[in-house]
């Protein structure tokens, strides 16, 4: 299962092992209630369990960035594999997550 | 309609699986499973199975949301026709769902009709990234059949070269 914490202004959440469209639809919608009842402003994603993404996990970040990026908001992405990081990169999310290791 | 004409010597059918599945999200991470399993006697590298797996998950999505319309009703069946000719795996996808109107349209990276839904349009982009070759054959009301082709094991030169 995934994990949502909240530590200042950021929400960190740990993602699961395989991120597909049925995952996602769970891990969006409980990101957003985290965002919109404890109102925090940066969400990190964590992808140290993560070893299968498809574009699902494009959406989740997409959308999640939308929500966030009017008031300033950012979005981060660590422990992302070399296979991850392309899959952001071909979807050019480079330029709207911060890519940490 | 896209149509990518494979100009290489067709080789003779060496194995080939078909299933049929519900068009229920559970069933995505099913199928690419399944498609990884039958091309393990291939030796693939990591990096080939996980191309395979994420373009099979990209269509069976595909299929699941856009040709079902996301109904995740058990009635409606997807099905999956995976065939090696020698390295080369041909896996299909099809669904007797909705159709795409506009293929080309559809194809075309960040173009989704979902958006509420997450959906980042990336799905066919991810497919045609990830295999070799890529057919698209859809009529409105009847389905869409996805086809993919990827050669599988790589050669020692390229290898050596990562």
């Amino acid at each position: 299962m995934e994990d949502f914490k909240v530590i200042d202004n950021y929400l960190m959440i740990r993602l699961p092992n395989e991120i597909d469209h049925h995952k996602s639809v769970d891990i969006s919608s409980k990101a957003d209630r985290y965002i919109m009842s404890q109102k925090v402003g940066n969400v990190v994603f964590d992808f140290e369990r993560t070893t299968f993404m498809d574009s699902s996990g494009i959406g989740i970040i997409l959308g999640r960035y939308k929500k966030i990026s009017c008031f300033g908001g950012k979005v981060y992405a660590v422990n992302a594999d070399g296979r991850i990081r392309r899959i952001l990169m071909m979807s050019g999310l480079q330029d709207i997550v911060e890519i940490m290791d | 309609m896209i149509e990518i004409v494979d100009k290489r010597d067709v080789a003779a059918i060496t194995n080939k699986m078909q299933i049929e599945f519900a068009a229920v999200s559970d069933n995505e991470s099913f199928a690419r499973m399944a498609a990884a399993a039958f091309i393990t006697p291939l030796n693939p590298t990591m990096e080939e199975l996980s191309d395979v797996k994420t373009a099979v998950s990209e269509a069976v999505t595909n299929a699941i949301i856009h040709g079902y319309e996301n109904r995740n009703d058990v009635n409606d069946i997807v099905m999956m026709n995976c065939v090696l000719r020698g390295d080369v795996l041909e896996v299909e996808i099809i669904d007797q769902g909705v159709g795409i109107e506009n293929v080309k349209e559809a194809m075309e990276p960040l173009y989704t009709t979902r958006p509420d839904m997450d959906r980042s349009g990336m799905g066919f982009a991810f497919m045609e990234a990830f295999m070799d070759n890529l057919e698209v054959h859809s009529d409105v009301d009847c389905g869409t059949a996805v086809k993919m082709y990827k050669k599988i094991g790589i050669s020692p030169w390229i290898g050596s070269e990562e």
